[in-house]
């Protein structure tokens, strides 16, 4: 809190200073909650951004964060707050899609432009069939992620029988299990398809369920505090299938609570660490000398979606939100850390996906896969 | 699909988590049947029982049977607080009953809170260290895990001293009477104000065994973990015969296969929903629970 | 036409209030925020109202409001969003519909467990309003609008300053009128000793029910006005901690006295949403740690509730 504080009155001396126009831009993120390492990384990774940005850029960035605490309510909130009490004029985030599917309404509605890095379910930037203008993704969706991950399994893998476990509440976990389903079903068996709610610990009945079918693989796309406590409880009943998810395993965590259990698991991200490019390279750099860590994929896509919307501003006309909106809606060729981004008609990212797998010591590279 | 042994291993599932409902319940019952209260604080000193739990396996290097030991006199003690600062006061100057069950809930959600702050357990979920290896048992028709045996083995035990507490000894005399009318039990020289403290803090530590059982069978712990399983073993008891031990014990067992049946064989989504028909099924037509007498038509 | 004669004062205090409110709206003297806040303190007190008639006035500890305040939320947000409804006085229908449709619940749960006692009625009706969350959480799975624990979005924002206000402060004075007549007596009677009453002739069943089921009613309301509000809903909205957000206002209003209520409603949600906008965000963690020991030592010192009216023995 405090370094924010600092950062905030630093640039607000700069504003003084200087005769650049400020502007204010919005991060909802989960600092608390059942994903905060994505938080906090996402948090560390803006802010970069920010003061990237702030040393070339047009305009003078005052950054406002807001807590989400991965709880729809928590970041409509928020959302409502930056919008109409400190007016900024651009959001990035939410992270997760449960937020950001009531969110990215909220900003819709009001004129806002909202970029999210890391929310993958299509419902956010279309509702009802309809396109929210101001409303974009700087990753791709869950109908890639879960044809890549089915595809995975059937073609790499060899895979035959597949159970899917989800929270029910939970868009990008319900959203993604049912891709994954789809696609699954068209080269294999789909045995079971059970849901479970946010809160629950007990799993045996489920396990127990699954287990009887004996599925070759076990799809878990949630994050990683709930896949760690199944993949344990799976392990300790027996269940030896392999274990496969989405991106909401990116976290340093999985493996320290999941131990030996999650060891051997697969799952689809946005990029890997290991890519060589300059770009990324250089973020990669400046990440580590100041947080001692390498960022997670989702850190890193807010940083990607800030400099897309900073970008963006230093190229619109002015910094009416209704300007911006109108270069990110024709924003081609973007040279992020996690690729290269362009808008579709959607406002969605057409992106690589990349399938990693948890060795004892992390989650090394396995391939990747082109839309 | 539905084999025998499918059914057995659900069954085990389910006596697990009754065993735990079963422990919380008792505390319910007890201190109903002696002051006629709903203690809505119960499933927070079950929550405490598994974070002190946590810290007890974190911080120090003890034979499991202290860790146990330890956390159960935590919870008792913090049972005892409660009962002295919030309901004792409101006892004395004969406050409505109502008052005392919005000073009830008013304390749980202190708990809850207090403890969720940053500084101290944090409102996030913690991985709950177990301080063993799980070894499964595979007997062909099911599995049966160390876990298991470790809560049947240990509920077994409470309950067996529990019983011979409250009926081999003076003081669990004293408890029944108590129970049974609390001013003959004050003229007849018992000393009611400790025999609630000590109710509250039996059923404190059976709930703080609860917590630490539960966490060791599912270990994700976290500040609000206790709101749930709170509830069901209040309705446990009640489908017992609120007031009534062994209906408490029998309460949390149907409560506990009840619910993993649900989750087995219709939709783990649907489960607390069933449990509340459940309740509500039991008050139109028995309120007086399984054990409790039947209600005289006013 | 009595009826306003009866009512002269309060009708001219509210369209003052009316006119005031509307200045400030007008001018943008706070921000959307701030007004949103406001309209939501409205209805706030609209909703804490049906507590005050339920438990307040006939003694009915029920703490399942809340899903009486969502049955009435994701009613109308239904029907608007599946009607495309977008005129107020549509709107205004609908609201009243949210109303009826919370009440209609009300009584058909009313009928078998307002009969229970004290603690019973606070378990069942707690109970009540878990199963309620349960059910909106999987409501996704026979109505995808519903959103489940997903959540309900994209529900139009019809809730303005005039709806809000003139609904909420109509019913506000209507259940004035009837806690004047002798239903109101007839309420009082019961939470003071039911036996007592019955035996002068009461219907006290019929009463209960009555109470129980026009509080939900104004829930069901309230529910409406706040759903298309905030345009959003969630089950987690609706759960015990909003219950025993409307029952802190009743006891700290008072049991019984509509102007606490109103007062204790202003206060508390102003107290509230004003300290989210100032305090900084690790400070705002402390609310639900206070509270409790506010509502613990209120329940020590005074256990009837602050402000309550002196009766007569």
């Amino acid at each position: 809190m405090r370094k924010i504080l600092v950062l905030v009155l630093t640039f607000a001396l700069f504003s003084f200073a200087s005769a650049k126009e400020t502007v204010k831009l919005g991060l909802i993120t989960p600092l608390t909650g059942d994903v905060k390492t994505f938080g906090e990384s996402s948090r560390n990774s803006f802010l970069i951004a920010v003061e990237e940005y702030n040393k070339t850029g047009k305009y003078n960035i005052v950054p406002i964060i807001a807590d989400d605490k991965n709880d729809p309510t928590e970041g409509t909130n928020a959302a409502l707050k930056l919008i109409t009490q400190d007016g900024v004029k651009g959001i990035i985030g939410p992270l997760t899609s449960k937020v950001a599917i009531p969110v990215s309404e909220i900003a819709n509605s009001k004129k806002v432009p909202m970029i999210t890095g890391t929310a993958t379910n299509p419902k956010v930037t279309i509702s009802d069939g309809k396109r929210k203008p101001y409303v974009f993704r700087a990753c791709f969706i869950d109908p890639y992620q879960g044809k890549v991950a089915a595809q995975f399994a059937l073609k790499d893998l060899k895979l035959k029988t597949a159970a899917v476990l989800y929270d029910v509440g939970n868009d990008y976990s319900k959203g993604l299990a049912e891709v994954f389903k789809e696609n699954f079903s068209k080269g294999g068996q789909v045995v079971a398809f059970e849901s479970y709610q946010k809160d629950d610990v007990d799993f045996s009945a489920l396990i127990t369920k699954v287990a009887a079918k004996k599925p070759d693989v076990i799809f878990l796309p949630d994050y990683y505090n709930k896949v760690a406590l199944i993949a344990k409880q799976l392990r300790e009943r027996g269940v030896k299938s392999v274990l496969m998810g989405g991106d909401g395993w990116d976290s340093p965590e999985l493996i320290k609570i999941g131990g030996k259990a999650i060891v051997g698991g697969y799952f689809t991200n946005h990029y890997s660490p290991d890519r060589k490019d300059p770009v990324s390279e250089a973020f990669l750099k400046k990440y580590k000398e100041k947080h001692n860590a390498i960022p997670d994929a989702l850190g890193v896509l807010a940083y990607d979606a800030a400099m897309i919307y900073l970008k963006a501003l230093d190229q619109a006309k002015s910094s009416d939100p209704s300007e911006v909106m109108k270069v990110l809606t024709n924003l081609k060729n973007f040279k992020g850390v996690t690729g290269t981004i362009g808008f579709d008609k959607n406002g969605d990212a057409q992106k690589s996906a990349v399938i990693l797998k948890l060795e004892e010591n992390g989650a090394k590279y396995v391939t990747t896969v082109n839309p | 699909m539905e084999t025998l042994g499918y059914i057995l291993q659900q069954f085990i599932n389910g006596i697990q988590l009754g065993s735990v409902y079963a422990l919380i319940a008792l505390g319910y019952t007890m201190v109903y049947g002696v002051l006629r209260m709903i203690n809505f604080a119960h499933g927070d000193v079950f929550m405490l029982g598994a974070f002190f739990g946590y810290y007890l396996i974190t911080r120090m290097s003890l034979p499991i049977y202290l860790v146990f030991l330890l956390a159960m006199a935590g919870t008792a003690l913090v049972a005892f607080i409660i009962e002295k600062l919030a309901y004792s006061p409101l006892r004395k100057k004969n406050a409505p009953k109502i008052s005392l069950l919005i000073t009830a809930v008013g304390v749980s959600l202190f708990i809850e809170y207090f403890f969720s702050l940053n500084a101290l357990f944090t409102p996030n979920y913690i991985a709950f260290p177990r301080p063993f290896e799980v070894e499964p048992y595979d007997l062909n028709l099911f599995v049966i895990t160390n876990v298991h045996i470790l809560i049947f083995i240990t509920t077994l035990i409470s309950l067996s001293l529990l019983y011979l507490l409250i009926y081999r000894t003076r003081q669990g005399k004293a408890m029944r009477a108590v129970a049974l009318d609390a001013e003959m039990a004050k003229l007849v020289g018992v000393d009611t104000e400790k025999i609630i403290s000590l109710t509250f803090m039996l059923g404190g530590a059976l709930a703080g065994l609860g917590g630490i059982l539960y966490a060791i069978a599912y270990p994700q712990i976290n500040v609000f973990m206790g709101i749930m399983p709170g509830i069901k073993s209040f309705i446990a008891a009640v489908l017992g015969g609120i007031g009534i031990i062994h209906g408490a014990v029998l309460g949390g067992f149907i409560i506990g296969i009840s619910e993993v049946f649900v989750s087995a064989f219709l939709s783990s989504t649907l489960r607390d929903g069933f449990i509340f028909l459940i309740l509500f099924v039991f008050l139109i037509v028995r309120p007086n629970g399984i054990f409790g007498k039947r209600i005289e038509k006013v | 036409m009595k009826l306003l004669l009866e009512l002269r004062k309060e009708i001219v205090f509210s369209l003052l209030l009316y006119m005031l409110l509307k200045m400030i709206f007008i001018n943008n003297l706070f921000s959307d925020y701030v007004e949103q806040v406001i309209l939501y303190t409205i209805i706030i007190v609209l909703g804490s109202l049906g507590l005050n008639i339920i438990y307040g006035y006939t003694g009915q500890f029920s703490l399942g409001h809340a899903a009486f305040y969502g049955l009435g939320a994701y009613f109308s947000a239904f029907i608007t969003k599946s009607f495309s409804i977008e005129s107020s006085l549509m709107f205004i229908i609908v609201v009243f519909s949210g109303g009826f449709f919370s009440a209609f619940v009300a009584y058909l749960i009313g009928i078998p467990i307002l009969k229970f006692k004290d603690d019973f009625l606070a378990i069942a009706t707690l109970g009540f309003g878990i199963l309620i969350r349960n059910i909106l959480d999987n409501s996704d799975r026979f109505l995808e609008t519903l959103g489940g624990s997903r959540g309900f979005v994209g529900i139009a924002s019809l809730s303005d300053l005039e709806t809000v206000f003139f609904v909420s402060i109509f019913l506000i004075l209507m259940s004035k009128n009837i806690i004047q007549s002798r239903y109101g007596i007839f309420w009082m009677s019961i939470r003071d000793d039911e036996t007592a009453s019955s035996s002068v002739g009461i219907n006290v069943s019929d009463m209960k029910l009555l109470a129980f089921v026009y509080g939900c009613f104004l829930a069901g309301v309230a529910g409406a006005l706040y759903a298309h509000l905030y345009t959003f809903l969630h089950p987690s909205n609706f759960d015990f901690l909003k219950s025993v957000d409307f029952l802190v206002i009743v006891i700290v209003g008072g049991m019984g006295n509509i102007s606490g209520t109103v007062v204790a409603g202003v206060f508390w949600i102003l107290i509230i949403e004003g300290l989210r906008i100032m305090l900084p965000a690790h400070i705002l963690e402390y609310r639900w740690v206070i509270i409790p020991i506010v509502l613990i030592i209120i329940m020590i010192l005074k256990p009837y509730g602050l402000m309550v009216r002196k009766r007569a023995l």
